[in-house]
C-alpha cells in the first residue's frame, strides 16, 4: 500500500513537472486541427502524449504518443519487450509503474491519478496477457461483484441475481465458459484458451468503453480465435474504442482494425491501415531496428 | 537436578491463590466442594502454588506470557440475575436447529437453557447435579488432563463447580446441533470457569457447537476447558466460535480422546479477546481414527491469539489433519505451536500439520513452532508453517475489474480463510461461521 501511494505520488510530481518544463499552454492546444464541432462529435477518446514509464530504474516507455478516437479499433503489433504489456499496465493502473512524465487522457479525464478501480468504474478495460488464478474466488462471485463494484462508483444501481445470472446465461456459452468453469475459483484449472475466453466473457459482461486486448489471440485455437473476434466485434459500438495488441494478423483477419501501430523501443514508430500489417507480416520489424534507438 | 526457583509471585497470582484457598475452605465447611472436585480442586490449588500462572519461560508458553498480561483477577462471577440471563441470550451465537444451553460469566442460566430441546439420546446434566446424586461420570473430570502442568487448565481444575455433563448413548444419531453458549454480558469485571465433559457413546453421531461471546470493553476473564471422550466408532463435529469481547482474556482447554475408528472433525473460530489462548490435546486410544483439527484466526488492534496443539498417536493406522490459518492487521500477534509425537507403536500414523498465515500490516507478527517427534519408523508425517501478505498480482487482477482495494483484499481473504472452513461438513454451521467472518471483514474495510 504505501508502494501505491508512493507511485500515486510520483506520478502527480511528474506530470506538474512536465507541464511546466514544456511551458504548455491550455488544454486545447493539444487538440488536433478540425472543425470545433465535428471533433465534439467525435471526441478522442484516449490520448497520450510523450508518456515515459519506468519499472524500477528501467524505462520502459520512452515518449509514446498515441490517440485513439471514439469508434475506432487500433491495433499494436511490435517485437516482444518492445513495451506493448507495459503501455496496457500503465493505462489500467498497475501500481509496479511510475510515470515521469506524459500525460494519458479518456474522454478528457487524466486517467493517470486514478485509481485501477476508478479507471474501471470509468470504462477501461483490460484483457490480461497472462490471466491470473485466484483459487478461492469462484468465477461467479467475481464476476458479480465486479459488475456491481463499477455499477456502484457509477451511481447505478446493483444487478439482481436473477438477472445477473440471465446475462451470464446468455453470454458464457458462445464463449464456451461452462457452468463448471464458472463456479471454479477465477481462472484455476483453466487451459490457456479458456482463460483468455474468460476474459471476454469478463469484457462482455462489463461493456467497457475503452477494450485492451494485450495478446488475446495467443493461445487461442483457431475455432476460438473466430468465437473471441465475434465476442470483440459484437462490442463495436461507436462510443467504445479497441486496443488490440497481436503479433498475428490472423486476428485482424477477423478484427480489422482502423489503424496499425508499430511500437518499438517504448514508442510508436509508424501508424497506418489494416495493410500495415501484412506489410510487417511479410518484414517484420527488421527496418525499425535503427530509427526508433 | 535443579530445584526451580519461583520468581516473587505477582498480585493476581496472590489474588487468584487466596480466592482458590478461600474457596475450598468454604467449600469445605459447607459440604459444597466434596468428592472428586474437591480433591482436584484442591490439588489444582498445590499445583498452582508451585507453578503460579504459566510465563515464557515455560516452552509451552513462550509466546504468551500470562504472568506478564494478568496484572490482576476479577472477583467470581455471582449468579446470574434475569436481566443478565436476558441480556445474555440476546448477545449468545444464534445457530439455527439447535439446542442452546447457557452460560452466563461462567454460571449456567438453567432458565435460558433449552434442556427440553436436546435430542433424543443426549442428556446434559449440571456438574452440581451430579456431584449431589455422585453420578459416575464424574469421574471423567480431568482423566484427559495432560502428564505436565498447564496452568490454564490448573485454574480451571482449581475453580470447577460449574459446567455440565453431556451423554450421548450408543448408537444415537443426535438429530439436531447442541449449543454451549458461553457469554459475558454488561456490568462489572468477572472471572467465570466452566467445564464441560462429553461423553459419546459407542457409533453415536454429535455436533457440538461451543461459542464464547461477550460485552466489548468489560475486562473479564474466562477459562472454559472440555473433556471430550469419542468412543468407538462414533463421530463427532466441533464447531468452536471464540468471539470474547474486545477486552477480555480467553483461556480455552479442549482435550480429545478418540476411540477406535471414532472420527472427530473440529472447527474453530478465533475473532475476539485482548489476549486469548486455545490449548488442544488429542490423544489416539484405538487404531483407524480420524481426527482433523482446523481453524482460522482473524485478529486485529493489539489482540493476541495463540493456538497451541499437542497431537499424541499413542496406537498404530490414526490420521490427524491439522490446518490452522491466520489473518493478521494492525499491531496484532498470533501464535501457533503445534506438537505431533508418534509413539513407537503407533505405526502406520499419517499426520498432516500446515499453519498459514496473512500479515495485512508490517506491525503484525505470527510465531510458528511446528514440531514432530517420531519413534515410529513406517509413518507419513509432515508440518509446515507460511507465512504470507495478499498477493500484489491478484490485488490488481480483480482492481483492474472494478472492485476498490478494501473489498478486493476482502475477497482474497475471504478466499484464504475458506480453504479451512470448507472442512466444517454441516453446511448451515458453515453459514454461520462464514457470517461471523465476513462481519469481521466488513468492520476491517469500513
Ligand atoms: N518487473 C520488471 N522489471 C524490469 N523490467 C521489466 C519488468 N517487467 C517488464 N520489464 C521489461 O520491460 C520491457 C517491456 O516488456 P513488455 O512486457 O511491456 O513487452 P511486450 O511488448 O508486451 O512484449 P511481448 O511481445 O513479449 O509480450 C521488457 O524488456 C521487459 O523485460
Ligand atoms: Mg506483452
Amino acid at each position: 500500500m504505501r508502494q501505491r501511494h508512493g507511485v500515486d505520488a510520483r506520478h502527480k510530481a511528474g506530470h506538474d513537472g512536465f507541464q511546466n518544463d514544456a511551458g504548455l499552454g491550455p488544454a486545447a492546444l493539444t487538440f488536433p486541427p478540425g472543425p470545433a464541432v465535428a471533433h465534439q462529435r467525435t471526441p478522442h477518446m484516449l490520448e497520450i502524449k510523450n508518456l515515459h514509464a519506468r519499472i524500477g530504474d528501467n524505462e520502459i516507455l520512452k515518449g509514446l504518443d498515441l490517440t485513439i478516437p471514439a469508434g475506432e479499433v487500433h491495433a499494436i503489433m511490435g517485437p516482444n519487450g518492445s513495451g506493448k504489456s507495459t503501455l496496457s499496465y500503465v493505462l489500467s493502473g498497475k501500481p509496479d509503474y511510475e510515470v515521469t512524465e506524459g500525460t494519458a487522457t479518456f474522454n478528457g479525464q487524466d486517467i493517470l491519478a486514478l485509481a485501477p478501480e476508478e479507471r474501471a468504474a470509468a470504462g477501461v478495460f483490460l484483457a490480461f496477457q497472462y490471466p491470473i488464478e485466484i483459487p478461492g474466488v469462484a468465477n461467479m462471485q467475481f464476476l458479480r461483484a465486479a459488475m456491481n463494484a463499477q455499477k456502484k462508483a457509477r451511481g447505478e444501481e446493483e444487478i439482481s441475481t436473477p438477472d445477473f445470472l440471465k446475462l451470464v446465461r446468455a453470454k458464457a456459452p458462445d464463449l464456451g465458459i461452462t457452468q463448471d468453469m464458472l463456479r471454479r475459483g477465477v481462472n484455476v484449472g483453466f487451459s490457456g484458451g479458456e482463460k483468455k475466453r474468460n476474459e471476454i466473457l469478463q469484457m462482455a459482461l462489463l461493456e467497457p468503453k475503452l477494450c485492451i486486448l494485450d495478446e488475446t489471440d495467443s493461445g487461442l485455437d483457431i475455432d476460438a480465435l473466430k468465437v473471441v473476434a465475434q465476442g470483440v466485434n459484437a462490442l463495436r459500438a461507436p462510443d467504445r474504442a479497441m486496443l488490440v495488441i497481436t503479433h498475428y494478423q490472423r486476428l485482424l483477419d477477423h478484427i480489422v482494425p482502423d489503424v496499425v501501430h508499430v511500437m518499438h523501443k517504448g514508442r510508436i514508430v509508424r501508424s497506418g491501415g489494416a495493410e500495415l500489417a501484412l506489410e510487417l507480416e511479410e518484414s517484420g520489424y527488421a527496418a525499425y531496428g535503427q530509427d526508433a534507438a | 537436578m535443579t530445584i526451580p526457583v519461583r520468581p516473587a509471585r505477582t498480585p493476581a497470582e496472590d489474588a487468584i491463590a487466596a480466592t482458590l484457598q478461600a474457596r475450598l475452605a468454604v467449600a469445605a465447611g459447607q459440604g459444597g466442594l466434596e468428592g472428586r472436585l474437591g480433591e482436584l480442586s484442591a490439588d489444582a490449588l498445590e499445583a498452582f502454588r508451585a507453578h503460579g500462572l504459566p510465563n515464557r519461560r515455560v516452552e509451552e508458553w513462550k509466546y504468551t506470557d500470562l504472568r506478564a498480561a494478568v496484572r490482576d483477577f476479577p472477583p467470581l462471577a455471582g449468579t446470574p440475575g434475569p436481566a443478565q440471563e436476558a441480556e445474555a441470550a440476546a448477545l449468545a451465537l444464534d445457530v439455527p436447529h439447535a439446542a442452546r444451553l447457557l452460560f452466563v460469566s461462567g454460571a449456567l442460566a438453567r432458565g435460558a437453557s433449552d434442556f427440553a430441546g436436546l435430542p433424543a439420546g443426549v442428556s446434559a446434566l449440571p456438574l452440581d447435579a451430579a456431584t449431589a446424586s455422585n453420578n459416575p461420570l464424574l469421574d471423567r473430570i480431568g482423566s484427559l488432563q495432560p502428564d505436565r502442568y498447564d496452568g490454564a487448565l490448573a485454574l480451571n481444575t482449581g475453580f470447577l463447580g460449574e459446567g455440565l455433563v453431556v451423554t450421548v448413548e450408543a448408537g444415537i444419531k443426535a438429530a439436531k446441533p447442541v449449543h454451549l453458549a458461553h457469554v459475558f454480558p454488561a456490568g462489572e469485571a468477572v472471572a467465570g470457569f466452566t467445564r464441560t465433559v462429553v461423553v459419546v457413546g459407542e457409533g453415536a453421531e454429535l455436533t457440538l457447537v461451543e461459542s464464547f461471546t461477550g460485552r466489548e470493553g468489560v475486562a473479564y476473564q474466562a477459562n472454559h476447558a472440555m473433556e471430550l471422550v469419542v468412543g468407538d466408532g462414533a463421530t463427532v463435529n466441533l464447531v468452536r466460535l471464540q468471539e470474547e469481547g474486545a477486552a477480555a482474556l480467553h483461556l480455552g482447554t479442549l482435550m480429545v480422546e478418540l476411540g477406535r475408528a471414532a472420527k472427530l472433525n473440529v472447527f474453530s473460530l478465533v475473532q475476539g479477546a485482548a489476549l486469548s489462548r486455545h490449548s488442544v490435546y488429542g490423544r489416539f486410544q484405538g487404531t483407524g481414527t480420524n481426527l482433523g483439527v482446523r481453524g482460522a484466526t482473524l485478529l486485529k488492534g493489539r489482540q493476541h491469539a495463540d493456538t497451541s496443539m499437542f497431537i499424541d498417536h499413542a496406537v498404530a493406522g490414526c490420521e490427524s489433519r491439522e490446518l490452522f490459518k491466520t489473518v493478521l492487521s494492525d499491531e496484532s500477534h498470533g501464535v501457533f505451536q503445534g506438537k505431533i509425537v508418534v509413539r513407537r507403536d503407533a505405526q502406520k500414523t499419517d499426520g498432516r500439520m500446515m499453519s498459514q498465515s496473512l500479515l495485512l500490516s508490517d506491525n503484525a507478527e505470527m510465531d510458528n513452532k511446528p514440531e514432530l517427534e517420531i519413534f515410529a519408523d513406517d509413518v507419513q508425517c509432515g508440518h509446515g508453517a507460511t507465512v504470507g501478505t495478499l498477493d500484489d498480482k491478484m490485488l490488481f487482477y480483480l482492481r483492474s475489474r472494478g472492485l476498490p482495494l478494501k473489498e478486493a483484499e476482502r475477497l482474497l481473504i475471504q478466499a484464504f480463510v475458506g480453504e479451512a472452513v470448507e472442512f466444517v461438513e454441516d453446511e448451515a454451521l458453515r453459514e454461520v461461521l462464514i457470517a461471523r467472518m465476513v462481519a469481521w471483514l466488513e468492520k476491517r474495510a469500513a
